[in-house]
């Protein structure tokens, strides 16, 4: 179980300062949670803050009870937080099969790790061997850093925007890959998405605008509202 | 050979007792041992120190081996090795050297390889320095290399020294005839107060030539590097530098391109790219459980893989 409590992240800008998360509170206790609002809203600040990638200014974060606020990145990930970036990372050198098993933890035969590509809808004996450099595209690099946390398979699995750079062919089978994995992870997953067929394999979703906590409660009480707001610009209401 | 020089044979050739085929093996100044093949002749140099390597044309699928072992502390020599490559060749060849010193003098090798590549013929050239030891002398190499390639000859060359070398100096010059390709990776880590200095001069002389001129460096502690690359294009040919390298510390790395074209057709491109490890590699890698230190390892071992 994941608790924020009072979380806020204010940065320093032009000598004014601003401030990306504004008072967060939340427990996530479900085992499919999407985060969505608009762009800018701070969804993936939140995320990051979750990771530990950035320390909130205010508040603190429990994960099964303990509190995690002041545990760097990789204290996180040893105690079962993932974290699949937007934006994938590339290493001249690293082969595809290098990363998956850093992920795993472990030494993986070529079979293992073509399970997990494959599961991701890669053809896994072309990318085994090949580097994760800018010679992959936007959308191979985003299935393998899907199929990294995958690899992973902790408690808490959080995606930032999987669905970002991927070609609507591909995102059929995307929404395929997470309703397997709901099924067969152990833990919970939050997504940060602004997919409705996402929004809709979700047990809760999370509603952040301007840096707040707007709305919160199951696809059947957010989605319709939600919906129905689609085309409307939030400062016109 | 004692357990010093095996370990020495195995970081520099990856060979653990004496190998197959042609060798010629020297511990210490000395020769340590030579084998012929019916097609590559090794014949020792009567005026100066060193040996020719002679290839029949037509040998495939061969190999030759050429380490070199220091493990006496203040030794300094200076070894001229040639290589007569035949028409139609296609072979590999393993030189190296492995430097121990346990003293406080320094140890010095210095090593001039000429190749005459013949029409046709390919070679791959495969070449690793290593240095270790407690003592506080110095590991010292500077390779020289002058390549000559005739019309449609290949070389490749590999060149790594990835530890314990204190300074280097190594120098590559190449002329390239008619449809001549040379391929060149080089792979260096520096580290402590070590410097290493890599210069490379091609002259693009025929119609179709092509040389491609990588280097991936790692620069630690404050170390510094200085990485030159010359190349001239003197006919229709396509030519390509690259110097991409990691800092840490307070290491300092100076890429110095110069390329020159002679000939309307000549087509060339120098691409250099200096910076410490980005910051995101590391925090990737901390989301997947590793330490930073753990996370800086693993980006530099595939980095100069």
């Amino acid at each position: 179980m994941l608790e924020l409590r009072n979380v806020s992240y204010r940065v320093e800008q032009d000598s004014a300062g601003k401030e990306i998360l504004k008072n967060i509170s939340l427990t996530i206790k479900e085992r499919f949670v999407a985060v969505t609002g608009p762009n800018g809203g701070g969804k993936s600040t939140l995320a990051k803050v979750l990771a530990g990638i950035i320390v909130p200014t205010e508040g603190r974060i429990f994960l099964d009870g303990e509190d995690i606020t002041d545990l760097s990145i990789t204290e996180r990930a040893k105690r079962g937080i993932s974290f699949a970036f937007q934006q994938p990372v590339r290493f001249k050198g690293i082969t595809v099969k290098d990363l998956i098993a850093l992920a795993a933890g472990k030494k993986l035969s070529t079979a293992e790790v073509c399970d997990y590509l494959s599961e991701v809808g890669l053809c896994a004996r072309d990318y085994v061997n090949r580097e994760v450099n800018a010679s992959l595209s936007g959308g191979e690099l985003k299935r393998i850093e899907i199929a990294t946390v995958m690899a992973r398979g902790t408690a808490l699995s959080i995606f930032d925007e999987p669905e970002a750079g991927i070609d609507l062919w591909s995102f059929q089978n995307l929404i395929h890959v997470f309703e397997e994995m709901y099924n067969k992870i152990q833990g919970s997953i939050l997504i940060i998405s602004h997919q409705e067929r996402i929004l809709n394999i979700a047990d809760k979703i999370i509603v952040i605008a301007g840096g707040e906590l707007s709305r919160t409660g199951t696809r059947e009480e957010i989605l319709p509202e939600l919906l129905n707001t689609v085309g409307t610009c939030p400062k016109q209401k | 050979m004692d357990e010093i020089q095996k370990t020495l044979l195995e970081q520099v050739a990856g060979l653990h007792e004496v190998p197959a085929g042609a060798y010629n093996l020297r511990i210490n100044g000395e020769a340590g041992g030579r084998n012929t093949t019916a097609n590559i002749d090794i014949v020792p140099k009567t005026d100066v120190s060193g040996i020719d390597i002679i290839i029949q044309p037509g040998t495939k699928n061969e190999s030759v081996h050429i380490p070199v072992l220091l493990s006496q502390s203040g030794l300094k020599e200076c070894v001229y090795n040639d290589f007569y490559i035949g028409e139609d060749c296609d072979v590999t060849i393993v030189a190296g050297c492995g430097i121990h010193n346990g003293g406080d003098a320094a140890s010095e090798h210095s090593g001039v390889h000429r190749f005459f590549l013949k029409k046709n013929a390919r070679i791959k050239y495969v070449e690793k320095h290593y240095g270790s030891g407690e003592g506080t002398g110095e590991r010292v190499m500077n390779p020289t290399t002058e390549i000559t390639l005739d019309e449609g000859a290949y070389m490749e060359m590999d060149t790594v020294q990835i530890k314990g070398v204190d300074s280097t100096k190594r120098v590559t010059k190449a002329v390239l005839g008619e449809d001549a390709t040379l391929v060149i990776k080089e792979k260096l880590m520096t580290h402590g107060k070590q410097t290493a200095e890599t210069e490379f001069t091609v002259d693009l002389n025929g119609k179709g030539a092509s040389a491609d001129v990588v280097s991936r460096s790692v620069a630690k502690d404050s170390s510094h590097q200085v990485f030159l690359s010359k190349i001239n294009g003197n006919n229709a040919c396509t030519g390509h530098t690259e110097c991409d390298a990691i800092i840490m510390d307070s290491a300092s790395v100076s890429a110095i391109p110069e390329i020159t074209a002679n000939h309307l057709e000549a087509s060339l491109i120098h691409e250099a790219a200096i910076g410490k490890i980005a910051g995101e590699q590391i925090i990737k890698l901390m989301t997947l459980g590793l330490t930073e230190e753990e996370a800086e390892a693993q980006i530099i071992n595939g980095f100069l893989k």
